[in-house]
């Protein structure tokens, strides 16, 4: 409440819209349309000329209709302009009406409103604030509501927010006391309180305010609040006051506006552009200095046949003007058509993306995803990867692997239960049978064992149907156990406050439930404590084996130590292990304990640490049960896919909100640990000293390798220094102490040292860190970064990063909807990356070496023809020709190239990730290349001016007319200029598919088609100031002295790119010329596509497939995971459903003090300062899960 | 630029996405068409020893034959040039090109022999040669009207603005306008064969068959089709400024007079570069025996009116035979040659490269 601003707030009464309607308050109509029919065009063309280019080309259109400058016609430039212009236009248009659709659908749903005292159905739109809505099961929260009541007890609800936070487990809301009371709908129809509240804002885990009803106030809390996007869950139905609506709501205020990403191909292509403008400016100088000289020495006697026009009264204002007609006639070097070229491309990609089969995931029916269709070549230089882990490396799905019973271990072959048990959950698989065998023997321990575990948990049952069980729980791991129980013949069939019903091998059984000893994560354990039907009483633990082992009965020292091998066993294995005991408690013993643990209960003060020691007290001389080993499942594919990546010289860090043993675990079963690894660092410290101090140590260790380390103190350490240390290394970096690590002084040590490892992990990370280490290595490595992950806490990081990644699996959508590109499993990262990635970057590489060197040497040709005109910017090619070069002779083959080309085929890129490299070291278009590209343009342009020109000055045709008039030689010219680029298309075209040579042809016939309609009679006839080329065409083709000119020019720009490419080819081939080449050998010898060949990767993702030996002593620990306090919810009885149970007695035995519980722990969370403990909870962001820690 | 992440429709999508059941979701898997798997057939050409260096000897090989015949017949194309601007004061043109106005009335005759030393035989060619005359330069080539050219009486009479500062004079528009058309060459060039025994004859020269056919019958036209009154037609108009008689005043042959006038039509073809020929008349074969011009003295009677040595420029005739493809050019045969021989050296070197140190890997593997 202290953190309300007192200055600006809202108010609101219920059921009083006159009041309400004074504050003029959004109405919960949403609008995410930018424009309708009327704005479209006018708002639509002043966002387009925001871009520069657009209004580059609006200002050479400008220019050009000033008479004395227009050197070339107003169309040339306005055509492509138009087109440009229309294109997006349209695409803008079609995106606008979508949204306008989705608007509409969700403006026009239904909902509940209680106008006048009755339910009134009303469109969402026209809710307003202060009205009071009615919500249903499975109904969409309409607008941020404060919950009045519901019909459950205590004013309780449950909503999932997954499409929120990305939350996908339940979340519980209470209303406010006063109001749950008033239940039907009449009663809240005279419901007039106030509340005053926060203005709205984005933070969608905090709200604070004030109900003021009948002279008393109501402190308001999030807890109290329906936010729109959140579904109604196993509620019947509630009722809400609408507090912001619309815009104003926490989901709407959450969609902000998101940054723009552009790709280093993008930075790069503008500053080549900013360059060629500069390039062209001194064309523009030179060529008006030529002007000026000209317009002095020469141009000034020829006036007698060429005065001036009119204003010009001097050399130096003809020079002038001379400058800005150049600028019109060489802007083509940077064509409009460049930036329309690169979208069409990258939508191609795009589309290809989503269109992979091996992409798809037939489990969820979800094909990839390109989100964002602008970042695709950058796909193809990815240097570091950050990844999440839960639900991005592993599926988040335990399964019940393998167990240990009374010192036997279980766990080799699949089987089938439902010969056995009806009710097994037919998901289940577990690989043995003489488990099985043995519980239908009856052997009493494996029957504890199961009874164990179907009892001590806290998970919910439902049953819809005889037979159609579904479990609630918090915990996957818990899930499992429960379940694996079921299948095992020990049903957890339902579950009352005080009772828990089961079905034992076919036989219903009910115990009463006595306590719940529950579980956090100091305890690492919990207990519950039935009674049996026939009367005995028994406590049953489950718990970390390092918690467990310690409290055992010490009688049975033998079957402790074959358990603790076999729990070694497990964690080599990367499983997740617990350990099970149980104790037999008298009556007397039970009693007494009852007492002292409810004097506990009740006390007022340091209540926690006296239940502690209270379920201390009970929880000792257990007996071993045995263990359980559960896999915490990883993808598939998932450690191949790592080693394709690392061999491609991708960097994986993996940044989890897990604690450490689970991520380190995780880091082995994923192979991005190994055993054969020379070191793997751990830091852990929680002050900079001593992190500062682990660093060093870290760094010192490392040099002992390199020997080039170098001190960690000022000045840092150049990052390249440590880049070739020899041996592999690992490190792995605890949230409290990245902390200090991601501080100024020590970051660029940390990065250095970081990067100097082959697998990093960082563990007990929270989201806001996650996108710092992102920033940093972006700031420190100038490397491309690709963050996946699947939850609302990657959201951040898939936002800071180059490229983002959702993994579209179960924890909603969140970071699907910040991601740039969505696919359902992380193997397919290595395609995404590997194939489409590497053939993005190829592509856009070749296009835009090919698009430059085609303008310039279309462009260039002017330059020179100025030295022989005058400087008068007289252009060389036809108008039409100019205006139609880019847009129609020349774009499609090089679309086809840019969209189709490929070098290796997509199996060959997977099987030599190597292949990768040229793309991480932007190899394939850089400043370099770029001046490679130019210098060939110019070089085409020279000769395709001056052979022409030699040729044609003396040449005439064999009728004895010269053919050194300007036309003949416009058409030599230009003729020459789209062969010779159509044989340079054909010559960079590595991937001839059938669409490269329709285009390429028909690209050729189109120019002459087109050039011959322009120059025939009939468009002259017509118009005859427009089409002065009559007949040049066809008089100029029909001499073989122009076809010899063209052969000769053709042949003279060709021959030496030919031979320089082969001596490339021949004497330093790259990686992809060798697999192309081994292809083409292959394919002559027909010989089958051997998979053994060049598997240089395979292998290595199934390294020590066995026991990790050495250090593997004892990693997973135990991992069992849920929200502290459910177990009170379940004994207090809040969340049954079955109001009519026998509720009174128990509410009266336990007070309601467990929401005031809740409630405390809830704050004491929210205000918790992020390094102070592990479980700090940003805001906006899911709570961590707390764990039970392994040691 | 900037996007809105927040779509409506995402609130829904969640749901429909992964809704359980899903018994009537439509399969979104993508279609396995070659297309759309990127494994369309395709030629994958690769730079290899074997198809690269044959290449550069087949493109040797073609081009030197080629630029051999293109020297040889160069070679015998017989050419004939005099430049007749008269710089120099021994030059015969010399008093002409001194004393001369736009608006002397009184021509300026001058006379150039010459000799030619071989007999011409075939058709005779004979050409007029301007240098630094910039006829493209951008403001001289836009000035014309193509519609007044081509014979709308409407652009007759009001010139298209292109044609500034030569659409009117004294407020009459001039026909033909623009400066192309007001700086139409207009010296007369005349030849006689000086006899052996002394008298001097004329050689008749052709004036029609000098222009393109297009431009001839397509492009340009007299207003009012086929009047014969071509006076009639130019009514209301005046001559081009620099003009002596108005364009209906060209020729006396009806079909070469007005703006179809084929000197006209040549010199509105204007030229690429600032030093040009155009063709001037044609001297046509008589007979299979005699040649068209025999050896001997020749005189050529040039009317001097046209003047360029105000900007430097040159005024030259050329006599030339002809082949088939066109006068003489020894460029292009040169150059083919010199082509031709660089590739098949190319290939040569290439080809020593490939065996001394180039990478031959003929294997399906990969050796690392």
């Amino acid at each position: 409440q202290y953190l309300c601003a007192k200055h600006e707030e809202r108010r609101v009464r219920a059921n009083d819209r006159e009041y309400n309607e004074k504050f003029q308050y959004a109405s919960n109509c949403i609008m995410t349309s930018k424009y309708n029919i009327v704005t479209f065009l006018p708002v639509n063309l002043f966002e387009q000329f925001q871009e520069v280019a657009n209004t580059y080309f609006l200002f050479l259109l400008i220019l050009q209709l000033i008479p004395q400058i227009s050197s070339l016609s107003w169309f040339t430039t306005i055509v492509p302009l138009a087109l440009v212009l229309s294109i997006t236009a349209v695409k803008d248009a079609t995106d606008d009406y979508f949204r306008h659709k989705s608007d509409n659908q969700v403006n026009n749903r239904q909902s509940q409103v209680l106008i006048r005292g009755s339910l009134q159905n009303e469109k969402w739109m026209n809710v307003r604030v202060g009205d009071i809505i009615k919500l249903e099961n499975n109904q969409f929260v309409a607008a941020d509501l404060l919950l009045l009541s519901s019909s459950e007890p205590h004013g309780l609800c449950y909503i999932e927010t997954a499409e929120l936070d990305g939350e996908s487990n339940m979340k519980v809301r209470q209303s406010v006391s006063v109001t749950s009371a008033l239940g039907d709908p009449n009663n809240l129809a005279l419901f007039d309180g106030e509340v005053v509240c926060e203005p709205p804002n984005n933070k969608l885990d905090r709200f604070c305010g004030t109900l003021y009803w009948r002279d008393k106030k109501y402190t308001l809390t999030n807890q109290n609040m329906l936010l729109r996007g959140c579904v109604l869950r196993n509620t019947e139905a509630c009722y809400g006051l609408v507090i912001f609506a619309g815009p104003d709501t926490k989901l709407m205020q959450n969609s902000g506006r998101t940054k723009f990403k552009r790709t280093s191909i993008d930075r790069l292509m503008n500053t080549l552009v900013l360059w060629i403008f500069g390039f062209l400016v001194c064309m523009g100088v030179i060529l008006a200095v030529g002007n000026a000289v000209w317009e002095r020495e020469v141009g000034s006697l020829f006036q007698s046949y060429l005065p001036w026009d009119p204003p010009v009264d001097n050399f130096l204002f003809s020079a002038f003007l001379s400058f800005w007609s150049y600028v019109i006639i060489l802007n083509t070097v940077v064509p409009i058509s460049l930036y329309v070229s690169v979208e069409v491309i990258r939508l191609g990609h795009s589309y290809f993306i989503n269109w992979d089969q091996q992409m798809f995931c037939s489990q969820c029916n979800t094909p990839a995803e390109a989100r964002t269709t602008t970042l695709n070549e950058e796909l193809g230089q990815v240097e570091y990867i950050f990844s999440d882990k839960t639900g991005t490396l592993t599926q988040n799905i335990m399964s019940f692997n393998k167990c240990s019973i009374n010192g036997k271990t279980y766990g080799t072959d699949p089987l089938d239960f439902t010969p056995f048990n009806p009710l097994a959950d037919p998901n289940f698989c577990f690989y043995d049978d003489t488990l099985l065998e043995s519980v239908k023997v009856g052997d009493t321990h494996t029957h504890k064992f199961f009874r164990l575990l179907s009892l001590c948990h806290t998970v919910m049952s439902e049953e819809k149907s005889e037979g159609e069980l579904f479990y609630k729980a918090q915990s996957p791991d818990e899930g499992a156990l429960v379940t694996a129980a079921r299948n095992f013949g020990f049903v957890f069939r339902s579950r009352t406050p005080g009772t828990i019903t089961t079905t034992e091998m076919g036989r219903p059984v009910t115990y009463t439930l006595l306590a719940i000893l529950d579980f956090n994560n100091i305890r690492k354990r919990m207990s519950v404590i039935v009674r049996n039907p026939e009367g005995r009483i028994c406590l049953y633990c489950k718990g970390a084996d390092t918690v467990l082992l310690e409290r055992l009965h010490p009688c049975n020292q033998e079957l402790m130590n074959i358990t603790s091998d076999h729990l070694n066993e497990y964690a080599a294995d990367g499983l997740r292990t617990l350990a099970l005991a149980y104790r037999d408690l008298s009556e007397d013993e039970w009693e007494a304990w009852s007492e002292s643990h409810r004097c506990a209960d009740k006390a007022a003060s340091c209540r926690e640490d006296r239940l502690a020691a209270a379920y201390e007290q009970i929880e000792q001389d257990m007996m071993l049960l045995g263990a359980t080993a559960i896999e915490d499942k990883l993808q598939e594919g998932v450690p191949e896919t790592i080693a394709v990546l690392s061999l491609a010289n991708i960097k994986i860090w993996v940044l989890t909100g897990d604690k450490q043993e689970t991520a380190v675990n995780i880091g082995y079963s994923c192979k991005m640990l190994t055993d054969d690894m020379t070191e793997v660092f751990i830091i852990s410290g929680h002050t900079v000293q001593s992190v500062r101090q682990e660093l060093g140590s870290v760094c010192l260790s490392l040099s002992l390798f390199s020997l080039q380390c170098p001190p960690p103190s000022p000045p840092p350490p150049p990052s390249n220094l440590m880049d070739n240390i020899s041996g592999e290394f690992a490190l792995v970096i605890n949230g409290h102490s990245l902390a200090h690590a991601l501080e100024a002084d020590m970051e660029t040590e940390f990065v250095s040292t970081a990067c100097a490892c082959k697998a990093v992990i960082c563990c007990r990370v929270t989201p806001l860190q996650k996108a710092q280490v992102v920033e940093l290595i972006k700031k420190h490595k100038k490397a491309v970064t690709l963050a996946i992950g699947d939850g609302a806490n990657d959201v951040s990081m898939i936002k800071s990063a180059h490229i983002g990644v959702g993994i579209s699996g179960q924890e909603g959508i969140q970071a699907v909807l910040a991601s740039d590109y969505s696919f359902s499993q992380f193997r397919f990262l290595q395609r995404l990356l590997l194939v489409h990635g590497r053939w993005s970057y190829l592509r856009m590489c070749r296009f835009l070496c090919y698009f430059f060197y085609k303008n310039f040497a279309f462009t260039m040709v002017h330059f020179w023809f100025g030295f022989f005109c005058g400087f008068s910017a007289q252009t060389v090619y036809d108008q039409y020709f100019i205006t139609l070069y880019n847009i129609v002779y020349t774009s499609l083959p090089v679309l086809a190239m840019g969209i189709f080309d490929q070098d290796v085929p997509d199996q060959r890129s997977l099987e030599y990730p190597k292949l990768y490299e040229p793309g991480q070291l932007n190899l394939l278009f850089n400043k370099r290349e770029f001046f490679i590209c130019i210098a060939q343009g110019i070089y085409t342009s020279v000769v395709l001016f001056f052979v022409p020109c030699a040729v044609l000055s003396n040449a005439t045709q064999s009728t004895g007319v010269p053919l050194a008039d300007y036309q003949t030689f416009a058409v030599t010219t230009a003729t020459t200029l789209v062969i010779v680029v159509s044989v340079q298309i054909a010559l960079d075209t590595g991937f001839w598919t059938v669409i490269n040579h329709v285009f390429v042809w028909g690209s050729l016939g189109l120019y002459f088609t087109i050039m011959f309609a322009l120059h025939s009679q009939t468009l002259f006839k017509i118009f005859p100031n427009q089409f002065h080329f009559v007949g040049s065409a066809q008089s100029t083709l029909l001499q073989p002295v122009v076809w010899l000119t063209i052969a000769l020019a053709t042949a003279i720009c060709i021959v030496p790119v030919l031979a320089f490419r082969f001596l490339k080819v021949d004497l330093k081939p790259q990686l992809s010329d060798t697999v192309r080449h081994t292809q083409l050998v292959r394919q002559k010898k027909r010989k089958p596509v051997g998979r053994s060949v060049g598997g240089a990767w395979r292998g290595v993702g199934r390294v020590s497939e066995g026991r990790l030996g050495t250090r593997g002593s004892r990693r997973s620990g135990y991992a069992f995971a849920h929200q502290e306090g459910f177990g009170e919810l379940i004994t207090s009885g809040k969340n049954m459903r079955l109001s009519s149970l026998a509720l009174a007695n128990f509410a009266s035995r336990h007070s309601s003090s467990w929401i005031d519980t809740l409630r405390r722990k809830k704050h004491s969370h929210a205000h918790t300062p992020p390094s102070a403990s592990g479980e700090s909870s940003p805001p906006l962001y899911r709570l961590p899960l707390l764990f039970l820690a392994g040691e | 630029m900037m996007a809105s992440s927040y779509n409506a429709k995402d609130e829904d999508g969640h749901i429909t996405v992964s809704g359980p059941g899903g018994g009537t979701l439509r399969s979104k898997k993508p279609e396995n068409t070659a297309f759309k798997q990127q494994r369309l057939p395709a030629w994958q050409p690769i730079l290899t020893a074997g198809t690269v260096l044959p290449a550069f000897f087949i493109i040797g090989l073609l081009f030197i034959p080629i630029g051999i015949g293109l020297f040889v017949t160069s070679n015998n194309i017989k050419e004939f040039e005099v430049d007749y601007t008269g710089v120099d004061m021994s030059s015969p043109c010399f008093n002409c090109s001194q004393n001369f106005s736009w608006n002397s009335t009184k021509p300026c005759t001058c006379t150039i022999p010459f000799y030619l030393d071989q007999p011409y035989e075939s058709n005779v060619y004979v050409y007029y040669g301007l240098s630094n005359f910039y006829q493209n330069h951008r403001r001289y080539v836009k000035s014309r009207d193509d519609s007044q050219l081509n014979g709308d009486v409407n652009s007759l009479m009001s010139p298209s603005k292109e044609c500034e500062p030569y659409a009117f004079h004294e407020n009459k528009p001039i026909a033909p306008c623009g400066a192309i058309a007001n700086s139409m060459f207009n010296d007369t060039l005349e030849l006689f064969y000086n006899d052996p025994n002394g008298t001097r004859i004329p050689i008749p020269l052709n004036t029609t068959g000098i222009a393109w056919w297009t431009d001839k019958h397509v492009k340009f036209g007299n207003p009012g089709g086929n009047n014969p009154n071509l006076t009639a037609a130019f009514q209301g108009t005046t001559k081009p400024v620099n003009w002596r008689r108005p364009v209906y005043e060209l020729d006396a042959d009806p079909g070469n007079n007005g703006f179809i006038n084929e000197d006209f039509i040549v010199w509105m073809r204007t030229a690429a570069l600032p030093t040009f020929r155009k063709l001037y008349r044609i001297i046509n074969k008589k007979s299979s025996m005699v040649p068209t011009l025999p050896r001997g003295n020749y005189t050529l009677e040039v009317v001097y009116n046209y003047p360029v040595r105000s900007f430097e420029g040159r005024k030259r005739v050329i006599l030339s035979t002809i082949s088939w493809m066109g006068g003489k050019n020894p460029f292009l045969g040169i150059a083919y040659i010199t082509v031709g021989s660089v590739c098949f050296f190319l290939g040569v070197v290439l080809l020593i490269i490939h065996h001394k140190c180039g990478n031959r890997n003929n294997s399906a593997d990969i050796s690392n």
